[in-house]
């Protein structure tokens, strides 16, 4: 996932996306109006990729939508950006980013992200049976941490 | 016709998804099938399973005689002059695969081959191979501002004498239907050999190839009621009786040394190895099915109900319809204004509304429309008017949530 051309280092570090503080939010969910109206909430979070950025190399394959996705590892902890052009995947997208943004190998490793997903409401999103794009996603995110 | 008794036939349709019950809107893609054609199915392998066309046995004798008459049944189906006309494959795609394949032979360098722009990749691709083999052009056949084959464009290139014209009979993106009847006639008139792919078609439409007058008609089992993995290739007897065999192998050949083969006659030289006999004996009872239905109602209601799924889009506003005529066939492709089609089906997803969204392996198609991809939403002989009911309300919901 090293491109030759990258967001700089201070945009991967402005992300501030958490997983403990996302799950509070999706516990008063109640029906998938309030689930996705947070997840599309994540998904403004997430800074919009400069069309420099929206490039075939970042591109992550198996989405029917398109997304890209970088990373960079500062003091052994990993960071991400990604965008997506259509707005609920962008929101998954964050949800995936926020269980593993700023965190290390090993963490990254070990995190249970279909756990994860099943407690936000959101089982099956993960499948890789989906063209969201996800499942590839987080597959990149653990081959590059 | 009581569509409360037709729908308890298809045992898929009755279940409900978190809470919400399935509203089936992805005909086009895969129909549901009825219970007889999985019981026939399952009856063949029960009772009379054995292999075909090695009848030393009682049961390879039943075995066969069921697939064969699944070619009359076809034969009668889509009025095919004679049985050896309908070759069994695997699909739609691998029946055009064939023809692409058997005809390289037919075609040299610099040939040209016409395509339906709004046709299926399956219908697109195995042409390009033919046209890499051969050093044949592959010209697209535009579509006009209403995503209609542009007749006048059509009628231009027919003046270079084109080798091969491959037109679809419904789009399956779009669900817009080509006056196949007049192509045909215009394309033939020019010299050429044709191609309908009538994969959205033979579920809706009473097909008859040879007033169509084509050399090739191809459909898949699947989207007709029946099993996966069967199709259906239709060619005129003379020029079928020329393709050469993309498959060879057991079953299609009449004496075999190591010095040389001799193949056998049609059906058989174009049906190499053991055939899917469960899924033919299948495709047999959805035809069956088929022919019980009373057709003209049937035809007249399905297209009742997509003329209302279009008005009703219509009416819910920032809806953008592609390709919406009257007498469209099967389907409905549409996007809401400003909106990922993809977000459109998770949403829709949610609320247990099955649609396809994404570029419907027409991605010529898209290029043209300058669009990404879009929702479709189609219907089958199902298809009630609560579900298309449902969908809007799901769709109205989701409009909220997005916009
Ligand atoms: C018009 C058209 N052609 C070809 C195909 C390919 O059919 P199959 O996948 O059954 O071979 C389809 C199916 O999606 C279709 O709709």
């Amino acid at each position: 996932m090293s491109q030759a051309v990258q967001p700089a280092t201070e945009e991967f570090l402005a992300l501030k996306l958490d997983s403990s503080e996302i799950l509070p939010l999706f516990d008063n969910a109640n029906n998938w109006q309030e689930r996705y109206r947070q997840i599309m909430l994540l998904g403004k979070a997430l800074p919009k990729l400069d069309e420099e950025f929206r490039v075939e190399q970042a591109q992550v394959r198996g989405c029917e939508s398109n997304a890209w996705l970088y990373h960079c590892e500062i003091e052994g902890k990993h960071y991400f950006l990604a965008d997506s052009d259509a707005r609920i995947v962008k929101g998954l997208v964050a949800l995936l980013l926020a269980a593993c943004h700023g965190k290390s190998s090993e963490e990254i490793a070990t995190f249970d992200i279909e756990g994860y997903f099943d407690r936000l409401g959101l089982t099956g999103q993960l499948s890789p049976s989906r063209t969201n794009g996800l499942f590839a996603l987080a597959k990149a995110i653990k081959a590059s941490a | 016709m009581d569509l409360t008794k037709l729908r308890a036939q298809f045992p898929t349709l009755e279940q409900t998804l978190e809470g919400y019950p399935l509203c089936y809107l992805d005909t086009a893609a895969t129909s549901q099938k009825p219970q007889r054609v999985m019981d026939a199915m399952v009856q063949y392998y029960e009772k009379d399973n054995a292999n075909v066309h090695r009848a030393a046995h009682q049961l390879s004798s039943r075995a066969t005689s069921q697939y064969e008459a699944v070619r009359d049944t076809l034969t009668r189906f889509i009025n095919a002059e004679r049985r050896e006309e309908i070759i069994f494959t695997h699909g739609t795609t691998e029946a055009i695969n064939m023809v692409a394949y058997g005809l390289t032979a037919h075609i040299k360098k610099g040939d040209l081959i016409l395509i339906d722009t709004a046709a299926h990749h399956a219908n697109i691709v195995p042409w390009q191979q033919l046209a890499q083999r051969t050093g044949a052009i592959i010209k697209p056949i535009p579509l006009t501002s209403e995503c209609r084959l542009d007749e006048t464009a059509y009628d231009a290139l027919l003046q270079d004498k084109p080798a091969i014209v491959a037109l679809s009979h419904v789009s399956n993106a779009l669900g817009t239907l080509n006056p196949v009847h007049s192509l045909i006639a215009r394309a033939k008139q020019a010299g050429a050999l044709t191609l309908v792919d009538g994969a959205q078609a033979i579920a809706h439409l009473a097909v008859d190839v040879r007033s169509i007058d084509c050399d090739f008609y191809v459909f898949s089992a699947h989207k007709m009621y029946g099993p996966t993995g069967v199709g259906v290739l239709y060619g005129r007897y003379e020029i079928l009786d020329t393709l050469a065999p993309m498959m060879t192998g057991g079953e299609m050949i009449k004496s075999v040394s190591f010095e040389a083969t001799e193949f056998n006659i049609l059906p058989n030289r174009l049906e190499a190895g053991t055939p899917p006999i469960a899924e033919v004996i299948g495709l047999g009872e959805a035809i069956a099915f088929i022919d019980e239905l009373p057709r003209t109602e049937t035809c007249r209601v399905e297209n009742e109900l997509i003329c209302y799924l279009q008005s009703q889009l219509e009416q819910l506003g920032d809806i953008i319809l592609y390709g919406a005529h009257q007498d469209n066939v099967g389907a409905v492709a549409f996007n809401l204004a400003g909106e990922h089609h993809q977000d459109v089906g998770i949403l829709l997803d949610q609320q247990g509304i099955a649609v396809r969204c994404g570029h419907h392996c027409a991605m010529p198609l898209m290029l043209s429309l300058q669009i990404k991809g879009c929702c479709r939403a189609s219907v089958g002989v199902y298809t009630s008017k609560d579900d298309i009911d449902s969908f809007i309300t799901a769709l109205t919901s989701v409009k909220e949530l997005l916009l």
